[in-house]
Parts: structure tokens; sequence; C-alpha cells
């Protein structure tokens, strides 16, 4: 019993302990490069359109292992229309919310086909990744338009100067940086002790204390050495607080709502879901509907970080989306995967390509180790359910 | 010994946690029909895919000897090079190719890059001529119904050269006649001097066929009962399979029937959602009481269960006309939600297709049809539906530690009444269980029947459809009996019998040929 509950551990934790190891791999061939506060901050602010858009495709393929590849094109028209509009003029948080809603619009269109006519969803976004991938085009008029906002920048952006300026105005490090990091972790510890008491109060089972307590341990060990890492370096990059606030709503969303848990269903039996009474149409056109705002989100942080909107903005964005919800053990059948494991899957993603990079090693190389790991981790994810049956 | 075909001995196999076969000893005969029953989980199946090669050797310990011969099976192509072949409970037929390709799918004929299709055909043809199937081989497997797609299961059995076949639930999906033709054709095969075993629920089919019946409890053989030595009726087989009397078969239970009429259906038709044209549910009225349970009973395909289904919020069929009456007022469902909210349920007679979420937990599965009773503005309290799951897994018996078991895990009659508690927990006034017996073992079929029983005493109405005609005699207080779509017949239970309700479907086949 032992035996199998440690592997079960293992199964679960597999990819943490990977993303471990892979860190640790760099750290040795780097020469502690890669825990530098700058690279640490980078693979945020670099990756934050990732963890946005990886977090919207969790709730397409959890319907049945469905994609949306047209994810790249919306992000680049969004960001497009929007650079437009404030290049012309318009008010940067009008301009924004305009931009939200096509995401929106260009989600809803694409989830009505899809929910409601029955067109397959690869079809459909294949169609999407054409139409909104020439229409950045047409708008653009194949030119480069730059985005001189600094508001606008500051707000969204990743680069030089998007940081949470410092309340505490200390010498030093970010002071304001480490506070939130203590918060955070107090935040966190208080949520989980107060729902393991209040389900062992009501005799509910709970899972063993010290296992619990390692995994509090852990997890608030690395979010304070990751803020103070931040600290060290120029405090919270802006990005990091939409990824944040992405992930915090949709892990609520997947684990405690009555939609997210239809999401789970349909992908589970859809059938069956049907003929509980449940809307199944509906959760198509929710999952693809959102994909669509998320895109609008990721298209906001890219060009805010780019400081500029080109035609070719957002290619091959899909697939990194893609490959982080099955590296992080998103089910290719649908109804299994999580919002922290995809986001797992997206930091494995975002260090080995910032270490392979800071060890120097050829952009097409890098293509091909992370091709290699998307295949690795989808065979561990198949052949490990093959000795559980 | 030349007399046994096949001897296993002293098998032993062990999953995680789990003995599923304990020193098992297992002798058949050449030439003789070998019944294997028990209960589900007793270890049939493990034991069939022991000398099949499934589980290949090594994982297992003991003797397969096979025509004295000591046999160490690697995979199922070295048993069935050895003239073994089982036809397993879910048919494995491509239903986009034909009866011939099916046929000859990974033994095909001619070279390795020509196959010879006369040959696939011809052979395909004189194999369907043994079994006697009239159909040519070139008909796709989608065009045959289940009965005849069973048959062509053996068939193609036979062409691989089978000395003894193994038929795991060979009849579950067929209706009471082509059962009865199947099993003529094995015992024709015997007197070729065929080897058969059969695995089967159905007692009366065991008592009809077998030879001899070995009897399978928690991973160890209990006892062989040979035919002229042993007596073999049904009452026997299942003292043998629980251990005890099951004097009873079916609960007792006081007249509840109220007087206020919960579900009258009236006027009823449905056409088939792909060929519009064809009728499927035709002109049907029935009514069902409060506290009565009312019994469907006829032959697979009958329609019954589309009836039910186009009822249940229009889930099946397409052209649908008639009215619904629930509690005295006209209803009008277009979809399943509008018919749970009017207090309908419809469980299915498939759980695994259509009725559970097999990768999710018990708890996941029970509140599936009723989220909105554990959650607040579309929160889900996860404590108030894990009190839910527990409630219901207590009330119900359900056999598992916990509720976050996967009920992909559970057995058929655990699965059953993870079923059940969804739709109880959804607090229908009507519930329709379809087949709510099928593949599940005699002892939790028991505990079933004392469910609906209980459901009707809390005043619900109870629909159920069943194939089996001892359980729909034993359980209903009325049945209704279907036949092509219609109604063909309404008898009360007290006066109704196997015969009469037979009778009622043969008499209208012959009306409808005009004899």
């Amino acid at each position: 019993m032992n035996k199998s509950k440690a592997t079960s551990v293992l199964q679960k934790y597999t990819m943490v302990i990977i993303l471990v190891l892979v860190v640790l791999f760099f750290t040795f061939k780097s020469g502690g490069k890669i825990l530098l506060p700058q690279n640490i901050t980078n693979i945020i602010a670099q990756n934050a359109y990732v963890f946005v858009l990886a977090t919207g495709m969790l709730l397409c393929i959890l319907t049945g292992g469905n994609i949306d590849l047209s994810v790249g094109s919306v992000v680049c028209f969004v960001g497009a229309v929007g650079a437009i509009w404030m290049r012309d003029g318009m008010n940067m948080w009008v301009a924004v919310i305009l931009m939200l809603l096509i995401g929106i619009a260009v989600g809803a269109w694409q989830a009505f086909w899809i929910a409601y006519v029955h067109v397959p969803p690869f079809i459909t976004t294949l169609s999407g990744m054409l139409v909104f991938r020439g229409l950045s085009n047409v708008v653009l008029g194949g030119k480069t338009v730059s985005v001189k906002n600094e508001l606008f920048v500051k707000i969204f952006g990743g680069g030089a100067n998007c940081y949470v300026p410092d309340l505490f105005h200390g010498e030093g490090i970010n002071k304001l940086c480490v506070a939130v990091g203590v918060l955070a972790t107090l935040i966190y510890l208080f949520v989980t002790f107060r729902s393991r008491i209040s389900r062992s109060k009501k005799g509910y089972a709970v899972d063993s204390l010290a296992g619990a307590l390692i995994k509090a341990v852990v997890i608030s060990a690395v979010i304070l050495f990751f803020t103070f890492k931040l600290a060290q370096y120029k405090g919270i990059p802006t990005a990091l607080i939409w990824v944040a606030l992405v992930v915090l709503v949709y892990s609520y969303i997947t684990s405690k709502t009555t939609i997210g848990r239809h999401l789970y269903a349909v992908g589970g039996n859809e059938t069956a879901t049907k003929l509980s009474g449940i809307n199944t149409k509906f959760v198509y056109f929710f999952a693809y509907t959102n994909m669509g705002f998320l895109s609008a989100v990721a298209g906001l942080l890219t060009i805010a970080r780019l400081t500029s909107a080109q035609p070719t903005y957002g290619q091959n964005y899909e697939m990194d989306a893609i490959g982080s919800c099955f590296i992080g053990g998103a089910s290719a059948y649908g109804g299994v995967g999580t919002v922290p494991g995809v986001i797992v899957g997206a930091l494995l993603m975002g260090v080995i390509n910032i270490g392979m990079s800071i060890i120097g090693v050829d952009q097409n190389y890098q293509k091909v180790v992370k091709g290699l790991v998307l295949l690795a981790a989808v065979i561990f994810d198949v052949v490990t359910k093959k000795e559980n049956k | 010994m030349a007399d046994n075909i096949l001897v296993m001995k002293s098998i032993t196999k062990e999953f995680p946690g789990v003995k599923a076969l304990d020193n098992v000893t297992f002798e058949v005969k050449r030439g003789e029909i070998h019944a294997l029953v028990g209960e589900n989980g007793a270890g049939k199946s493990t034991l069939m895919n022991v000398l099949s090669g499934t589980y290949p050797f090594g994982s297992y310990t003991g003797d397969i000897i096979y025509n004295d011969e000591v046999c160490k099976f690697g995979k199922l192509k070295d048993s069935e090079e050895k003239g073994i072949v089982i036809i397993h409970q879910e048919l494995a037929l491509i239903p986009e190719l034909s009866i011939g390709e099916n046929m000859f799918l990974g033994n095909e004929r001619g070279k390795k890059f020509a196959i010879n299709w006369d040959e696939t055909y011809g052979e395909a043809d004189k194999y369907l001529k043994i079994v006697g199937l009239s159909e040519s081989s070139k008909t796709l497997i989608k065009d045959i119904g289940t009965g005849k797609q069973q048959l062509v299961e053996i068939a193609k059995a036979l062409a691989k050269h089978a000395k003894l076949l193994i038929l795991d639930e060979p009849t579950s999906s067929l209706n009471e006649e082509d059962s009865k033709a199947l099993l003529d054709l094995l015992l024709r095969f015997k007197e070729e001097g065929m080897t058969s075993i059969i695995i089967s629920h159905k007692l009366n089919e065991v008592s009809y066929v077998a030879d001899s019946i070995t009897i399978v409890r928690d991973g160890k053989t209990i006892e062989t009962l040979k035919k002229g030595i042993d007596d073999l009726s049904e009452d026997r087989i299942i003292k043998g399979m629980v251990g005890r009397d099951l004097s009873d078969r079916f609960p007792k239970r006081e007249k509840q029937i109220r007087d206020e009429i919960a579900l009258e259906v009236k006027d009823w038709s449905a056409y088939h959602p792909t060929y519009t044209e064809k009728k499927v549910v035709d002109n049907v009225s029935f009514n069902v009481r409060k506290g009565e349970v009312v019994g469907f009973s006829g032959l697979q395909g009958a329609g019954r269960t589309e009836l039910a289904m186009s009822v249940f919020g229009h889930s099946y069929g397409s052209g649908i006309t008639g009215t619904v009456k629930i509690n005295g007022k006209e209803v009008k469902m277009t979809s399943p939600k509008e018919a749970i909210e009017a207090g309908l349920a419809y469980v299915t007679e498939d759980r695994k297709g259509n009725g559970l979420i097999l990768s999710n937990p018990i708890r996941v599965n029970t509140t599936l049809a009723n989220l909105n009773g554990v959650s607040k503005n579309g929160v889900i309290d996860m404590d108030k539906e894990y009190a839910v799951a527990e409630e219901y897994r207590k009330k119900l018996k359900t056999k598992a530690l916990s509720v976050e078991w996967k009920v992909g895990n559970l057995s058929g009659g655990n699965q059953q009444k993870v079923l059940l508690a969804k739709w109880m927990y959804a607090n229908p006034d009507i519930l329709i269980l379809d087949e709510p017996t099928r593949g599940i073992d005699v002892g939790a079929k028991y505990e079933i029947y004392c469910i609906i029983n209980q459901l009707v005493a809390e005043g619900k109405a109870v629909i159920m459809i069943s194939s089996e005609l001892p359980e729909v005699l034993g359980m209903s207080d009325r049945i209704y009996v279907m036949n092509e779509g219609k109604i063909v017949g309404e008898f009360d239970a007290a006066d109704a019998t196997q015969e009469k309700i037979m009778g009622a479907i043969l008499k209208s086949d012959n009306a409808e040929k005009g004899v």
C-alpha cells in the first residue's frame, strides 16, 4: 500500500519534479545564471501571454481534447486594431475595453459554429487562424504600428520600466514586492488550513497531515523565494499581476463553479452530461468564447511588451499554449487537467526556453528540444494511465 | 488423460492489492459445453484472460494444460494459433467494414501486400452458412442487427479454426429469440465435436445448454456441477454463487398504489432521428400512478427505450407528437433539463455510455443531475457535495471505500447504484428505469429491487423497462407489452404470465403479417 501511495504521489507531482530537475540542470550548466533575479523576472514577463493563452486553451481541451488553432492570429488581430485606435488618439481605457469586446466577439463567432452547428473545432479554428491573420495584415496595411501610450505600456507591458512602483521608497531591494510575497504566503496558508479544519470538523476525509504540511511548506517557500528574487531586481513586473489574476480566477472557475464542473463533465462523457439536464452546447460555446476573450488579454500584453503591432505577431502562440496544456497534464481526450498543472507546464517550457538561450543552444535545436519534451510528456501520460489499469 | 481438452491447474493471479484468482483449478472435457458462472468480479473474465494469453505467461502462477501440453501463451495470437478463440462481451467489429473484411481482420487471405478478395468473401460466405446467417459477406456490419453481429463474431472465430470457443456473455445484448438461436447453434457445434466455454449471467440459458457448470466465487472455484449427476436448476446455481439460499429473488412489497396519476402519456409517436420516415414509437398511450411500479416488457428493439427517451425531453427521435401530463397538468419538455425540472428521471440502460462519467469520482457523478442542489450562484459547496455523495453511498450500500473513488473502477452493480443515486438526488416524482439490472449479479439485483420498493413507498412512480420476464413479473404492479413501437398488451401483474406476455407479442407479429 505504501509503495503504491509513493508512486501515486510521484505521479501527481511528476511535472513539478521534472521542473525542479530542469531548473537544477540549467543552474548547473549556466553557473547559476538562470537564477539571477533578472532572468527570473524575464521568465514571467516574456511568457505572460503563454500563461494566459494556456489557461484558456485548457478549457477548450477539457471539453474533449479540442484545441483552438486561431489564438495566435486573434492575438495579432486584436493587438493590431488596438494599436491603430491608440495611434489615432483613442482614450486608452476605451481602447482596452473595445479590444476585449472584439476578442469576445471573435470567440463567440467561432464558438457559435462549433457549439450550435457542430463544425469540428479543428476546422473552425483553422479557418479563424487564416481569417484573422489575413485581417491583421489588412488592418495594419502590412506595416508596423508602434504603441506610444506610455501608461498603457506600463500597465500591461513586461518591458524595461514596467514594474509596480515601490510604495515604501526604500533603498536596495523592493520592499513592496517582499511584502506582497509574505502576504500571499499568509493568505495561502490561511485558506488551506481553514478548509482543512472545517473538513475534519465535519468528519470528512482529509489528506495526511504530514503530506499537507510538506506541501504547504514547499509552496510557501516557492512563493517567498520567487518574490524575493523579483524584489532583488526591479520588483513586481506589471504583467505578473495580469497573469496572477487570470490564473486565480480560472483556477476558481474550473474547480469550484458549476460551469467548471460542466466542462469536465462534457469531456468525461458528453451524452451522460446531456441526459443529466446540462446544456452541453452552451458549455462548448462558453469555452470557445472565453478563449477569444483571453486571446484579447494576451493581445494587450503582447503589444504592450513589444510596444508595437506587427502582422507577424502571435505566430505559433497557439502551439505554446497547446504544448503547455499537454505538458501540464491535460488529457488529449478531455475531462482531465487543472489550471495549476497547466501553469507548471508553461513554466517548464519557459524555463527550457530561457535556459537554452543562456547556455547558448542554437535556436533551431531549441525547437527540437521543445518538440521532444512535448512528446515525452504525452507519452508519459499515456503510459502511466495504462499501468494504472 | 485425453478426456480433458483443457486443465488449468492452481492458477493464481494478483493485481496490485487484490488477489483476483486464488489457486483456481478448472477442467473442461473434450466436446462439452462448459458454463462458468459467478457474481460480477468473481474472477470469470480474469480466468479466461489468463487462458487466452491476454495476461501473458509469467504474470500468473499455475499451469495451463491444453491437449496434454503445458502452454505458455505470451499473447492472444499464441492461444489463437492453438485453436483457443475468445469472443468478448463487447462486440469487436468495425461498423464501417463489411462482414468479410471483419472476419479476416488481422488474418487476411492472400499475400501480405495483395489481399485476395475473392478468397476472402468466398471463405466468409462459407462460414456464414455454417452459423446460419443468410447475409452476403459484403454487407456492412452497421447494416445488420446485434443478433447477426454476434453470429459474425462466431463465424470469425470459426475462420480461425477454433477448437475451443470461449463466449463471454454472448447473449447479454440479444433478445430471447436470437439468444435461443445462438444457444442452439452451440449445441449443434457440440455434436460436431467443438468444445465451448460460456460465461453467462442468464441462468436459464446456462441450465439449458451446459453439460457442466463451474461456479466461481471471490476468485475461487467453488464447485463443478455435472449434467445427469447434479441438480442444474437455477436455484441450485444461485445457491452456489451467493453461498446461501436466495429463496425469494424479489423482495416483498405492500401495495403502495395511490389514486393520483403521476404520469399520463397520450398518442405519443416518434420517428427515427436519421431515417426520419421510419416510425419508431407508434401512437402509444400509457399512465403510471403514484406508488406504482409499471413494467414495460417486450423484445429488444420493441421501441421501449425510444419511447422513454423521447418522453424524457425529446432526448431521442424526431417529429415527436403527443401529449404528456404530469400530476394532471400538461407539460411540454423539449430538453432533458426541462424534463428534470418537470419531475422526470430517466435511468439509462447503457450506464457506461450514457449514464456515468467513468473517469470521475462517485461524488461528481452523484450530483451531476442536480448540481444546483449543492451550489449557490454557480459556486459549488464542496463540503456539501461530499456529504450528499456520502449519504447516498451509505443509503444504497455502494461498495467503495470513499466517494472519491473513480466510478470506472467499480463493479457493474455498484456503478448501477451510483447511477441510481444520481437520479434519486435529482428528486424526481417519476423514475424511468431502463434495464436497471442488466449485466449485474444476483446479489446486487436483489438490492436494486429493494431500492425500487423503497422509492414507491415514498410515493414515487416507477416505470421499469426490462427484457427479463421473471423480473417484470416479479416486480411490477402492472405490465405493458410493446412490440414494433406499439403497445400490444396490458396486464395486471396478478394475472400475467410469461406465456401471456409472449403470446401478446406473437399475436401482434402475426396481425402485422396478416396471418
